[in-house]
């Protein structure tokens, strides 16, 4: 024997899971919705991805050389980042948009305040705010070839009816990736089969609002009803690929159940009573900045809490 | 019926095929043999042989320095050859008795035996003290000490610690299927102390040979019960184990004792039967040397004060190169750089791996994904413990419960930015407890 042996403290074996890994699953199982949001939404929606995906890694770089930090682009989550942040533009928007997006998001909301981890606010959903607070009349027109302007929950809002058959399958007006829930569904099946969500949040999302939307919208539990607001707006993206963010989200079960509640609460009262139909990303964005305060009142009791001598 | 377990927990790849098969062999040691002084919790043995005297195998040539401590015996014959400083498994150099093997193996005469039945409960712990016998599992917290309870009538359950949950190691799964008479005669001299107690072998259901065995052996025993436990690492932590077994939970402030129950390895119940039913002191351990470098990967019964080095060539040597070479099992083990350290009462391994995780994979920034939090079988959040471990913060260390870490090392495993968390706790917890005594 030559070599010299490594010493370092127990434990010495390390499960097979990385960062990169969970990221690249993430990118996966967000592929079937890109993909139907090309097909859907033709060429310009390739370009807005492209764009995105490119200057999100290409800001994280840029940033990461200009502080002398190593570049950590080897993660995948800008990747992710950019993605998530084109999945929620409209279809129509100029190329540029993306790319103030993507910087807004990676720089702004993420590496100013310490890059992966530290963000306290999920970064595409920052920068889609900051777009539809900027550029309100870009960020809103969802008017395509073949579609009318008016988003399902607009139409919803405004009393019409929708077909909801066509908002599973996702042939409605909206952003690139918001709307065939069967293709956002597959996405979410490969993130729980591969153990990289779980349900806690997705569903104490979904049955909250549920529940909140049947009791607050003046429609009582009307399935049609309710149905269009579950197949509608950013709802699955949002609860199964964005709530989900784990930077951002309380880290103990019981803590993502209320923020599953809270969002469900918080999406309800957006779409319900505020000024437009939408109402997913500025709740989860609440929920964000909720995340502190939950993790601090919903920490585990220790193994033995309780235990007395001689009980 | 649920299985028996309890919340967290991890399954790392457990290697045990490589050695589970294979009968335990007698290890012949080489010219010398190397005695630590502390090879246990509590203060150092005295030694009382000098340079130059001739010693029997059974011998005693150190003895307790107290209560909490626990005497070594020659475990050879032959000659002292030396009283002094010698490299130990952790490293650093620490008093050694060194005896020259004459190859003749002379032994004492045993002490006297008794029957089971007419021994008194002191008398029972007064010989397990004599023997040496401490907790070889890996802490060797002195047995006798863990016999010695206030109240011997309000222990309720004596449980045998058979999970054996840690990675690749064999040896008390050996010793399980090769002797399992001798486990339960130990577990009887338990059983006598403590007059209200039900044993329980506490078996993994990685094992069903082993606890069809034990089923077989205690099917007219009314005082033993054989329980089935799901495979799962730790269930071999003692609070852990207790929680699956009886459903009784504890914490850091207590001990088993408090709650009634009393828990023991494999081999230290067998070395407590050997002192009652043979007079004989601690001499042996098994020793899995394992690993994907080792050419023949097996069980050993060694000597104690053999060297690891002789072990390896035992198992015919390397096939492979080894990067990494534990005392051991994987998550709890100790490193080595030199094999020239003697196996001692608590050594339960020798296990050499061509890849080594922690080196390959570099630490990252967390992402907060929680996967320590739903390993942590202390029910811990370790992610933010590490925080205020790094940052040096005694005072939030402790709200926030780190002295119930039981340093398993889950988080560690499961972290998917290879953060030092266990670690980090570990030294935290250190310093803490040092901060505590002062």
């Amino acid at each position: 024997m030559n070599g010299l042996l490594n010493v370092s403290s127990n434990p010495h074996i390390r499960s097979n899971v990385t960062t990169s890994s969970i990221m690249l699953l993430v990118i996966i199982s967000l592929l079937p919705a890109t993909g139907f949001g090309f097909v859907n939404f033709g060429l310009n929606a390739v370009l807005l991805v492209t764009v995105s995906v490119v200057s999100a890694v290409l800001a994280e770089t840029v940033f990461n050389l200009i502080c002398h930090k190593k570049n950590t682009i080897g993660d995948f989550s800008a990747i992710v980042t950019g993605l998530l942040l084109a999945l929620n533009l409209p279809p129509k928007a100029p190329w540029w948009i993306a790319m103030i997006g993507a910087f807004f998001a990676i720089i702004v909301v993420k590496m100013i305040f310490g890059g992966l981890g530290q963000n306290f606010m999920n970064p595409a959903l920052g920068a889609r705010c900051f777009l539809v607070i900027s550029f309100a009349s870009i960020m809103t027109d969802f008017e395509v070839d073949g579609y009318s302007g008016a988003t399902p929950l607009a139409t919803l809002k405004a009393g019409g009816t929708v077909n909801i058959l066509d908002m599973v399958k996702g042939f409605t007006s909206g952003t690139i990736g918001e709307t065939s829930v069967i293709a956002l569904l597959i996405g979410a099946i490969i993130l729980v089969l591969f153990g990289v969500i779980d349900l806690y949040i997705p569903a104490s999302y979904i049955i909250s609002f549920v529940i909140f939307i049947g009791l607050f919208a003046g429609h009582g539990f009307d399935i049609n009803y309710i149905c269009a607001h579950l197949c509608g707006g950013g709802l699955m993206l949002g609860a199964f690929f964005m709530a989900t963010d784990y930077v951002t989200r309380p880290i103990t079960k019981k803590g993502q159940v209320v923020y599953g509640i809270l969002l469900g609460f918080l999406t309800c009262v957006l779409r319900v009573f505020g000024p437009s139909s939408e109402g997913v990303s500025y709740a989860i964005i609440i929920g964000n900045l909720l995340v502190p305060l939950i993790d601090k009142v919903t920490k585990p009791s220790f193994f033995g809490k309780g235990a007395v001598k001689n009980a | 019926m649920a299985k028996l377990t309890f919340s967290g927990g991890i399954h790392p790849f457990d290697g045990k095929d490589m050695s589970k098969d294979i009968p335990i062999k007698d290890h012949k040691p080489g010219p010398e043999l190397i005695y630590p002084l502390s090879q246990h919790i509590g203060a150092p043995a005295k030694a009382i042989v000098k340079k130059g005297d001739h010693v029997f195998v059974g011998q005693k040539i150190a003895e307790a320095d107290g209560f909490v401590s626990s005497p070594i015996y020659a475990s050879v014959s032959g000659i002292v050859k030396d009283v002094c400083e010698h490299r130990v498994i952790a490293g650093n150099n620490a008093m050694c008795i060194i005896i020259e093997n004459d190859g003749m193996y002379s032994e004492m005469n045993p002490w006297e035996v008794k029957e089971l039945d007419s021994m008194t409960s002191a008398e029972i712990i007064d010989r397990v003290k004599e023997a040496g016998i401490v907790g070889m599992g890996g802490a060797g917290f002195p047995t006798h000490v863990k016999m010695s309870v206030k109240e011997p009538q309000k222990i309720d359950y004596v449980i045998i610690n058979a999970a054996e949950c840690e990675p690749y190691l064999t040896s008390d799964y050996r010793k399980m299927i090769e002797e399992p008479e001798k486990l339960i005669e130990g577990l009887k001299v338990y059983l006598k102390l403590f007059p209200y107690a039900l044993g329980i072998i506490a078996i993994e259901d990685n094992k069903p040979d082993c606890i069809k065995i034990f089923r077989a052996l205690t099917k007219e025993e009314p005082r033993i019960t054989v329980k089935a436990l799901k495979t799962k690492y730790p269930q071999g932590s003692e609070r852990h184990l207790i929680y699956a077994t009886t459903g009784r939970e504890l914490n850091s402030k207590l001990l088993p004792a408090d709650v009634g129950c009393v828990v023991n390895n494999v081999d230290t119940i067998i070395a407590v039967r050997n002192a009652i039913f043979d007079g004989v002191p601690l001499l042996y351990r098994i020793v899995t040397v394992t690993g994907d470098c080792i050419k023949n990967p097996r069980n050993f019964k060694v000597r104690i004060g053999t060297l690891y080095s002789e072990l390896l060539e035992a198992a015919g040597g390397y096939k492979k190169e080894p990067v990494k070479i534990i005392s051991g099992g994987p998550m709890m083990g100790n490193c080595l750089f030199d094999l020239d350290v003697p196996v001692t009462k608590t050594g339960s391994a020798l296990l050499c791996l061509s890849n080594d995780d922690v080196s390959r994979m570099e630490p990252s920034a967390c992402i907060n994904c929680g996967a320590c939090v739903n390993a942590c079988p202390s029910r811990l959040v370790p992610t933010e413990l590490s925080k205020h471990s790094t940052h040096g913060n005694l005072e939030e260390f402790e709200a926030n419960h780190g002295l119930e870490c039981v340093e398993c090392g889950c988080c560690s495993f499961v972290c998917p930015a290879k953060r030092p968390l266990a670690q980090s706790i570990k030294s935290m917890r250190k310093i803490v407890l040092a901060s505590k005594r002062k």
